[in-house]
């Protein structure tokens, strides 16, 4: 194939910009870095740092399980039609006096334009666990592999006190089980059979929940949570448990 | 052919305990009768809840206020046995006299309270039988519970073994070395159940270093104010008119009394102070209990209740009138009970998500106790109750080891008292 010198220059010209587009990125990073920083540490938008904020000293590797597993939330495209609630329950047979996720609603009488803002939460599969810490028979653990917070119902005495410590209001006493029960990234119901996605974010028909693995570059959470334009933020930040769901708009 | 006769393989000890705990008058056996009946009524209440109507409909608990009157009582007991702990064990240790004839009585009503709480926080936790196994062959030694229940475990067995040797009136090395286990496990216990609280990093309103402190100092006013109660009560019981040992003893827990009282009010305000210029959460629980739902339960039992008027009666007892101290203990323990209420509950009924702005978590969440928690927490007070009226006849009144043999230190102390009086 002959060399066409016009596509030898638009290459040139695209590394050109390729690498301009690198440094102004770069440039980004640290300006968002310190808005970050001075925003308190809220905006979570900051790349490299997302990495950092969940993988602190005690962790060799950024992300410190393989798969990470996690969950980013776009917010406003959540429109409260509740097919992740339903299909959590009929995966998970979650009793009707009981959720492992649910859509929380902000009104906004401000806005012009919706007035209502839905807000789905779940356990936040913390990196570090204020329920881990508080379980006195190590009932509830976090799986070393792929970091979800699981139940040995077995092992569970009922005590409450990782209901307690939740920051997330994400357990509920479950009387079939006669222990505690949350959200497991449905481990039981489908990840250990072998299915790659979990029940909430396969039943949402606007992709509001994109579940996937954080450690991997090539997965889309980790693409939405490392890209530049759009902040990314998670729930009570404040208390340190460093939480694996994410939240976004767009 | 003789009988099969099983008195004679009754002790005499036993029959001699036996005889005293009948012979002890009808009023006596009907308040033996009455706390027994609680007791049962609150097991009764327990299994129900538990087994048979399934906590959720039993109890006034719920997923987002999910422990409350149950824990609160427990914690009631268990501070209130580290109380009567140290303040009976650390003067002995110390060799402060003046405290040893309430040594015996102090470590019974000591073991009792443990016992109370945790016949309530048995009937709280659903699987009571998976802790007993999983809490020993599966513990977290990250987890402040775990200390809590094994570290009060620990306490019951030493403060058990220190009642032996008191009753036996052994004084030796072994004899310390006990009392030293029980105030330390009893200490790690109480501060590691403030530690329950000041660990949750989720819950502002407990989180901190402040609760494991104020659980101690708690403990020791809590501790002063049940030795005076119950050691007034059995001299009415026994009959007798206290003797000028023991009453040197307790003006001595009286002057402790006012001290504490004036510490934990300190205490109490700093709290406020601290607080108010924190986050939401925190000053929304705060609101609740200034100026809430709960703002009776704070400024009319726990303040007026619980801190002025028995300061006062304090005061005005001069720590010597034995009857004004009495009704100011009852004042205090009453108070205390809701003290421990309005902490367990007030830490929880702000919403987690408040800050989020969302509906469902907008407002702060209620409780009421239902009628199977009260009957439990009365099945506590009734265990408590009757282990005290019986403990009175079946140790025969705890007689003072200085009755028959006083320490010369003692009855210089208590005869010098007298000159001055």
């Amino acid at each position: 194939m002959k060399d066409n010198p016009q596509s030898g220059e638009k290459h040139e010209k695209a590394d050109t910009e390729f690498h301009l587009e690198i440094e102004r990125r770069d440039f980004l990073k640290i300006g968002l870095a310190i808005t970050g920083v001075i925003a308190g540490g809220t905006v979570l938008s900051l790349i490299s740092n997302v990495g950092e904020s969940f993988a602190p000293g005690a962790y060799r590797k950024k992300y410190p399980y393989k798969p990470h597993h996690s969950m980013v939330i776009r917010q406003d495209r959540c429109i409260d039609c509740k097919r992740c609630t339903e299909a959590c329950v009929a995966t998970n047979r979650v009793p009707d006096y009981g959720w492992r996720t649910t859509i929380l609603k902000r009104e906004l009488p401000e806005s012009v334009d919706q007035k209502w803002d839905f807000i789905p939460i779940l356990c936040n599969q913390c990196n570090n666990p204020p329920c881990v810490r508080a379980c006195p028979t190590r009932a509830t653990y976090k799986n070393k592999e792929n970091g979800i917070v699981m139940m040995e119902d077995k092992k569970c005495i009922g005590c409450k006190s990782c209901m307690m410590a939740c920051p997330y209001d994400a357990r509920y006493f479950n009387e079939a089980k006669s222990a505690i029960d949350k959200c497991d990234f449905c481990f039981e119901t489908r990840l250990s059979k072998g299915k790659t996605n979990v029940a909430c974010a396969e039943a949402c028909p606007a992709d509001v929940r994109v579940f996937g693995d954080l450690s991997d570059p090539g997965s889309r959470v980790y693409k939405l949570i490392h890209q530049l334009q759009k902040p990314v933020w998670v729930l009570r930040e404040e208390v340190g448990a460093k939480p694996n769901i994410f939240y976004m708009k767009g | 052919m003789t009988g099969f006769n099983i008195s004679r393989m009754v002790p005499p000890v036993i029959k001699s305990a036996y005889s005293r705990v009948v012979s002890g008058g009808w009023a006596y056996l009907l308040f033996v009768g009455i706390f027994g009946l609680l007791m049962l009524a609150g097991i009764a209440s327990g299994i129900h809840a538990l087994f048979i109507a399934g906590s959720r409909h039993a109890y006034g608990t719920y997923r987002e206020v999910p422990v409350a009157t149950l824990i609160s009582t427990y914690v009631f007991f268990v501070v209130a046995s580290t109380g009567l702990c140290l303040v009976s064990s650390l003067p002995h240790l110390f060799g402060v006299r003046n405290f040893m004839p309430i040594a015996k009585r102090s470590v019974y009503l000591s073991i009792i309270t443990i016992l109370s709480g945790f016949l309530v926080i048995g009937l709280e936790i659903e699987n009571p039988f998976r802790m007993v196994i999983y809490n020993v062959i599966s513990p977290n030694f990250s987890s402040n519970i775990w200390w809590m229940g094994t570290l009060y475990g620990f306490a019951l067995v030493f403060l058990t073994i220190e009642f032996i040797f008191l009753i036996k009136e052994e004084k030796h090395t072994k004899a310390m070395i006990v009392c030293l286990l029980g105030v330390i496990t009893e200490v790690a216990a109480n501060t590691n159940l403030g530690g329950v609280f000041a660990m949750m990093h989720g819950r502002p309103y407990w989180y901190g270093p402040y609760l494991p402190v104020y659980f101690l100092l708690s403990a020791i006013m809590t501790g002063c104010a049940f030795i005076i109660f119950f050691f007034v009560l059995s001299y009415w019981i026994n009959k007798k008119t206290i003797d000028l040992q023991t009453e040197k003893a307790l003006e001595s827990v009286g002057k402790l009394a006012i001290l504490m009282l004036i510490i934990i009010t300190i205490f109490t305000v700093w709290k406020i102070l601290a607080t108010f210029v924190g986050g939401a959460s925190g000053t929304e629980a705060l609101a609740a209990l200034l100026t809430g739902p709960y703002a009776f339960n704070f400024w009319g039992i726990e303040v007026i209740g619980g801190m002025i008027i028995p300061f006062v009666l304090l005061l005005m007892s001069k720590a010597k009138n034995m009857m004004i101290m009495f009704v100011a203990a009852a004042f205090m323990i009453f108070s205390i009970f809701f003290m421990r209420l309005d902490l367990v509950v007030v830490g929880q009924i702000v919403p987690l998500y408040l800050e989020l702005g969302v509906s469902e978590y907008s407002r702060l969440h209620t409780y009421t106790p239902s009628v199977h928690e009260i009957l439990v927490v009365l099945g506590g007070v009734g265990f408590c109750g009757m282990a005290f009226l019986l403990g009175e006849k079946i140790f025969d009144g705890f007689q003072p080891m200085e009755s028959g043999h006083a320490p010369e230190e003692t009855i210089v102390e208590v005869k010098e008292a007298q000159e001055t009086t």
